[in-house]
This record gives C-alpha cells, structure tokens and sequence, in this order.
C-alpha cells in the first residue's frame, strides 16, 4: 500500500467516524413542560426533540410546522394511536394524557426525523 | 348569519401582496391588528398568506385599507371559516400545483442537458469541451437551485440539526454533482457531472410529485368522509324555519330535512317517515326505512319523506365524527411487523452516507481494481466503460452520487402506513373500522372464531315463530288471530308486542282500531278491538281473568317452551283461542356467512346462555359442529371461555361492544358488532358498523389482503436496497438511472398499497 493509499483510507474511517458521532451522540434540546401547553416547531426536525412531562399532567402539544418539505406533512406518537397531519404553517393541537412513566419516541411519516416524550414523576 | 350575542371564534387566511422582507411581515401583522375584532394575526413570508384570528365578524374592508396604508395589498377575500379546524385537512391542492410547475421547470432545463449529454457521449463534445462543460453547468444552476431549493434547503437544514432523512441524500448527491461543474472548468482532472445532479433532481421532484398524487389517492377514503357531512341545517325556531350553519346546532334543536337532502347531523326522528341512503355511514347499500322514533346518522341522504329530526349528538359526538376518529387512531397505531423496518428506517440516511463516505474512500484508494470488477459488465452497463478511462477522483465521484442517490427510506418507510391507510378508509367505506392495526397481523394466526349467539348469529330480539289455534277455533285463521293480537298490541312498546305488530305488518295485515287499552306489568295487556274484549299475555294472567282454558294444549306448549321459545296466548270475550310462538331467530345472512368461514379454515364455535338443547338446534341450523357448541356459559364465565380455547388456539372472539367487552379484550383479536350509531367503543380491535356476519366474513378478508399487502411492500422495500446499493457501491449504476429506480421504487410501494382497493371484500 502507498502511503497516498494509507492517507486516503485513514481519512475515510475520520470521516466515518466523524459522521457516527454526528448523527448518533449529538445532544438533543431539551424541554421540560412547565405549563398545560407544549409548543413544537417543525423546521428541519422537531424543536424541541425531546419533550419532558410529569406523569398524570395532561398538556397540549402545539404543533407548527413551517418546513414546506412534505417529509415532515405528518407526526406520529405511536404510543397514544396519534397521526396527525401537519399543515403547512397552521398550528395543530394534540392533547396527551401522560399516564406512564417511559420514554415514548415520536417521529414523522417515515420515520426519518425523531423525537421523544420523556414521561417522569 | 348574525352572531351579536355569540363569542365565536373565527380564522381567517388572507392572501397578501407585495411582501419581500421579515420587516414587511411585522408591518403587516400591526396593520391586521388594527382592525376591529381582531385578536391575533400572523403573517407567513414565504407563502405571502395572514392568519388572522378573530371574535367576531370582521369587515374585510377595513383590512384592506389598514393593509393598503402601510403599503400592501390583500389579494384575495375567499375566506374559510375554520371554526372545525379538527375536521378540517389541508387538502393541498394549491401545493401539488406547485410541485408540478416545479417538475416541469426542473425538466425544461434538464432534457436539453440530457440531450447534449448523449450526443457528448456518442459523437464528441460540441462545440468544444470547455463550451460544454460550461454550459452544461449554466443549464444545471436551474432544476438544482430553483425548482430543487426546497429539497436543499430541508435537506441541509436536517443537518443543521444533526439529524437526515431523504432530501439530505439528494441535497448531498446533487450538490456534489453540481460542484464538479465548476471544478471541471479549472482541471481535466474531473468529469462534470452538474447534468447529472440536475437530471436526479428532476427525477426526485418527479418521483415526489408522483408519490404524493398516490398519496392522496390512498388518503382518499378518509378525505372523502371529511367531506361528507352537511354545511348547513334548518331548523325550527320560534315556528320558523331557518337556515344555521351545522356548527351551530346545539341538541335538541328540531331539524326539517326534506326528500333528497342530507341529513345535518345524528338525531331522532320525531315526525315523519323515509327511506334513507345509509350507505356512506354504514355500507349498507340498501336504503333503510326509518319511521318516527328511530334514530337517524348525520350526513346520511334523507330519500323521499319530510322529516322532523330531533338532533341527539352534534360535532364531535357525532357517528361521523366518531368514524373519522377511529380511522385516524388506526393510522397512527403500530403494527408488529413493520417494527423491523422502522428501526431501520430510523438510521438508515446516517448509515447511508456513512458509506457514501466509505465509498468514495475505496474508490479513491484502489480505483484500478474496482473499475477493472465493474468494466466486466460493460457490455451491458455502457457506462462502466467509460469508468476505467476516467480519472480516479471522478470515478470516485461517481460511485459516491450513485449510492448516495439510491438508497431509499422512503419505500420501507411507506410500506406499512399507506397499505394500512387504504385499508382502513376500505374498510370505513364499507362498514369496517379498524381500531388497532395490529388486529391485521394477528388475524393471520387466527385459527378458531368464537361467536357470541345472541344478537351475533341471531337477531338479538324475537320474532313470531308459530302461531298456535285453540281446536275448536277454526272460525279464526292464523292471520285473523295475529291480526287481532298485532292490533291489541299496538300500543305496547315490549318488545314481545312489537315483534307480533312487525310480524302482522309484513304479512300485509291491517290493523283494527284499539280501545281501553291496558298493560299489565309482567303478565301482558288488555285491550278492546272492535268491541271485543282480548287479554294477551302469560297463561297466569289468563288464570286471573277468569279466561276459559279448556282447549288450552299444555302439551304443544310446553313442546315449544323446550325449544327455548316465549309463547303468549290469547283470549277473546274471555274465551282461550290460540297461542303465539316468539323467539330470537338467525340473521338472514348467518348461515352462509359461517359457511364461508368454514371454507376460509377456521374452526367456529358458538357461545350461548342457552340450555344445550336450545343451543344446538340453532348452531344445526346455522352449521355450527355440535361439539363447538358451548352451551349455558354465564356472562361472567365468558372470558374464562375464551382463554380456555387460547390454550388450543389464536381466538378472535365476535360480540358485541358492551356486554361482551370482557371477552373481545381477552381474546386475540377482538371484533364488535355494532349496532346502528353506537360505535364509541371501546372494546374490539374492529367493529363492524352493522349487525351482519356476512361483514364479519369481509372484515376477516379485508384484514388478510392488507397484511398481505404490508408483507409484500416490506419485502420490495428491503429487496430493493440490499440489491441496489451493493451495485451502485461498485459503481455499476449510473447516478440518473439510480436516482430513476430510486424515484420508482416509493411510487412502486404506494401503488402497490393502493391497489388493495381492487380487493373483492364483500361476499
């Protein structure tokens, strides 16, 4: 093997590892729930992407998207049989009555974008 | 309408001209604020629209001066009212539009691209290579930047936040393309592939527009239900009809309805009589008389009489309402099967350009060796030939565009949702409501159906079954004897006295004139009929009323009562002149609906309170083993049942909704049958809108072909990538062609769900 060789493959396993802690150890933007309502901005992802609520306090998730990408036309909250249809620039509200303790993920149509619901006491 | 004392709350989407900047937006915003009633606006910049919130009325003339005199204007007036914005999905016509227009533009530059390509690659580059190259590049920047921007601009904002999905591959794939245009321009060293990146683009925007037409085509059913309530009501007020809007019914407001109109919402008919077009609500396709006093489902078609409607249930009460919500709960709930695929699909794009990287780095480190593997197939694969001539930076390129360009998240993505959002709206349409997806998996293992008989496999109510003649009675026929029982009954609401009043009437018989009529409690009536003096009911009341019994038959009767049926007898002027035979009699459709099953492989069991005589008789006529016959089984004991066969067997278990709850959630899958409005339940994992097992029989096929369906658009998805991506890593695919099995392969997975509506369901 050249050294050229060694160079290129050296910089190719960085990058994969670069791309591995990119996608998979990045720190999410937390938000715990401090009142009845939760608002989530859907742009390139969910902002918030992890959500904390308190056990048995039902709040209302208040949805926006302004991503005209219909990647991110639908949310999914698996756990509470949720599906919901995003328009485009028109606030949704779904309510959710967090009466377990977990963590419960929620993502887009296809599963692409992810967010979770951190369900504490 | 008028709304003085009413607080309403009202939106409101305005189309304004003449934005360019955030500043423009906050002008805007202040402007709408100022006009009276006002109570919140917001305005969006990138689709030029103002939301405006309100508490009342607003005078769209005063928005637009407001908005004219900070120097913009209000284009279009055509408001909606949302004040149902629950209901109320965006039917995004206006953006299919535009993904059109954005198809074709992108085309318009990437053909003549296309063209110039081939003829570059056949002939020679003309009129030089530089020329080429440089045009090729100008004609890129369109499809890429312009029509492509969206799909750019989500798919890096993804990276933003450090997450990826499918417009971060093709963002990646076509900017990387694009940038070998330039660099091309400086350096032989590298191929110009920005054609490339604008003929994917085009590809990608047409696969999208493509797959959200099939999309929506699969959305269909549910789309179709939201349209199909009533805008408006009249109702009475005061003595007077007026027209409402159907939002602002409340119950027990009296509705007119007349021939040939829908009716606004679920009520109770108080006058009148008609046949009514249920077919949306129920998939029932007969129409279905109605008559004072029973209940009617909004947005059903009123056919031929003038109703008076009490209204019982408004907005989200409502049958239709409770539908959508079921249909929508189905949607979004998970089915076993598809947990595989998600976890796939949830770091899939990262894996993927994990090895786009890994591509490119091979590629580049040993490029002779891997374009002398691809050059073998360059007999059918032209391209590979001109790979081993080109140089390893460019070859590297190319493979790293390919691969990043085919994987596609999409199809496994889709494979489950839209084949379980066809059959849900499938099932909707025809009087099935899938509550849990799962229920379409578990249905396969499925090997014994245990029905509950009352009200499942028989009506539920009784019906005349024999009519019995004293001996010496033969001055009185069957029918004169059911015609002067039917008419004493009139007025009784049992449901003993009504079943004899259908009965008279379905034989054609009329009914006589009643006087003194007179209930008594758990023995039976007494009435006057054309002044004769008729007791009905138990043979004690007969006793009470000093009735003479001497050609009462014990022996017939007691024979009857041993066939688990309620017989009541009739005296006339105080002589006893014959006996009527009810019971709970099979659906019409039962039996043949549970030959089907037998056929389908299922082992059917009948579950009853009955004694096993009375059991068995039925389950003879309906086809039912008498060894699956479970005989004398308590309410209480039925779930203990159920269990009991789940040792053997996966169970689905067939009831209905309230008494039998216990049992349809202990058993594998759970299936209710509803009967007319009440679907707001809560046990079942499918309800089956009407009382018929011939649904039950289409409830069970629809269930097969949908997970069948999952199953195979699973196995495409997965298909696909294991075999595409490999190719395009050995630079086998060319990056147009990848991006055009890419594009194909979603549009495959969403057609293939939305052929499940040519499935035959009904028997």
């Amino acid at each position: 093997m050249t050294p050229d060789q060694i160079i290129i493959l050296l910089s190719g396993t960085l990058g994969i590892i670069f791309t591995y802690w990119f996608f998979f150890a990045g720190k999410d933007t937390v938000l715990e729930a401090a009142g009845p309502k939760v608002n989530i901005k859907v742009d390139g992802g969910y902002k918030p992407s992890v959500i904390k609520l308190i056990k048995d306090k039902p709040v209302e998730l208040s949805i926006l998207r302004s991503d005209p990408s219909d990647c991110l036309e639908e949310i999914v909250l698996p756990v509470w049989n949720i599906k919901k249809f995003l328009p485009l620039n028109k606030e949704i509200n779904i309510k959710i009555n967090p009466d377990k303790k977990g963590i419960f993920p929620f993502h887009c149509g296809m599963n692409m974008f992810h967010g979770k619901i951190i369900v504490e006491d | 309408m008028k709304s003085d004392n009413i607080q309403l709350q009202q939106k409101l989407t305005l189309e304004i001209e003449g934005m360019h900047c955030a500043s423009c937006v906050k002008l805007v915003e202040r402007a709408l604020k100022k006009v009276p009633g006002v109570t919140k606006a917001s305005v969006n910049l990138a689709t030029n629209k103002a939301y405006i919130d309100s508490d009342k009325e607003i005078d769209i003339n005063i928005a637009k001066n407001e908005v004219n005199s900070v120097g913009y204007a209000i284009k279009d007036t055509s408001r909606h009212s949302e004040n149902n914005s629950e209901m109320d999905q965006d039917p995004s016509l206006a953006e299919m539009e535009k993904a059109r227009q954005k198809m074709w533009l992108s085309w318009g530059f990437s053909l003549p691209v296309a063209i110039w390509m081939i003829l570059e690659m056949l002939v020679s580059p003309w009129p030089n290579m530089y020329l080429f190259n440089l045009g090729i590049l100008i004609l890129s920047v369109v499809p890429i930047f312009f029509p492509g921007f969206a799909t750019l601009n989500t798919g890096f904002k993804a990276l933003k936040n450090r997450t990826a999905n499918m417009d971060t591959l093709i963002a990646l794939g076509t900017t990387v393309a694009f940038i070998t245009g330039p660099l091309s321009l400086l350096t032989d060293q590298i191929n110009n592939y920005a054609g490339v990146g604008a003929m994917i683009m085009s590809f990608h925007l047409t696969g999208r527009f493509v797959e959200a037409n099939a999309r929506g085509r699969a959305s269909q059913a549910i789309k179709r239900l939201l349209e199909l309530g009533a805008k408006t009501a009249r109702v009475l007020q005061n003595g007077q009809e007026i027209e409402i809007q159907v939002e602002n019914l409340k119950v027990n407001d009296i509705m007119i309805v007349k021939p040939g109109e829908k009716i606004p919402t679920d009520g109770k008919i108080i006058e009148g009589q008609s046949s009514i077009d249920e077919s949306m609500a129920t998939g029932e396709s007969l129409p279905v008389t109605k008559k004072k006093g029973d209940t009617v489902i909004g947005a059903t078609v009123n056919f031929n009489g003038l109703l008076k409607i009490k209204v019982t249930k408004i907005g989200e009460d409502t049958f239709l309402s409770q539908v959508i919500k079921l249909v929508e709960q189905a949607q979004g709930s998970r089915i076993p099967i598809q947990e595989f695929a998600d976890k796939v699909t949830s770091v899939f794009v990262p894996v993927i350009l994990m090895l786009a990287i890994f591509t490119f780095t091979l590629w580049l480190a040993f490029p002779d060796k891997l374009s002398q593997f691809s050059a073998i197939f360059s007999f059918f694969l032209p391209w590979t030939k001109n790979i081993a001539v080109i140089s390893p930076l460019s070859r590297a390129i190319f493979a790293t565009i390919a691969v990043l360009v085919i994987a596609c998240p999409c199809a496994l993505g889709l494979a489950t949702p839209t084949a379980l959002m066809v059959a849900s709206g499938l099932g909707a349409e025809n009087g099935i409501l899938i509550r849990k997806g799962e229920a379409l998996q578990t249905m396969k293992d499925v090997k014994a159906v245990v029905l509950d008989k009352t009200g499942t496999i028989t009506k539920g109510k009784p019906d005349v079954t024999d009519v019995l003649l004293a001996k010496t009675a033969q001055i009185l026929s069957e029918g004169s004897l059911l015609q002067l029982a039917a008419s004493a009954e009139s007025g009784s609401e049992h449901p003993l006295a009504r079943a004899i009043v259908e009965k008279a009437k379905k034989d054609g018989l009329s009914l006589q004139k009643v006087t003194a009529f007179k209930a008594v409690s758990g023995g039976g009536i007494k009435a006057e009929v054309s002044g004769k003096k008729i007791v009905i009911g138990t043979d004690k009341l007969l006793q009470e009323e000093n009735v003479n019994l001497k050609e009462f038959d014990s022996n017939k009767v007691e024979q009857l009562e041993t066939e688990g049926k309620t017989v009541v007898h009739l005296s006339i002027d105080s002589v006893y002149r014959g006996s009527i035979a009810l019971a709970d009699t099979i659906k019409d459709d039962s039996q043949q609906a549970l030959s089907e099953l037998k056929k389908m492989g299922f082992s059917v069991f009948m579950l009853t309170g009955d004694n096993l005589k009375t059991a068995r008789a039925i389950a003879e006529k309906v086809g039912i083993y008498a060894e699956n016959v479970l005989a004398k089984v308590m309410p209480d004991q039925k779930v203990a049942k159920v269990k009991e066969l789940q040792k053997k067997y996966k169970v689905a278990f067939v009831g209905d909704g309230i008494n039998d709850a216990p049992a349809l959630t202990q058993a594998d899958v759970g299936i209710a049958m509803g009967t007319g409005t009440d679907i707001a339940i809560e046990a079942g994992d499918i309800i089956l809108v009407r009382g018929e097992l011939s649904l039950l029989v289409s409830a069970i096929r629809l269930s097969k072909a949908a997970y069948n369906k999952i199953v195979q658009n699973l196995f495409w998805a997965f298909f696909y990538n294991i075999v595409a991506i490999p190719l395009a890593f050995l630079g086998l695919l060319h990056p147009v062609i990848a991006e055009a099995a890419m594009a194909s392969s979603s549009i495959t997975v969403v057609t293939n769900a939305n052929l499940l509506r040519r499935t035959v369901i009904k028997t």
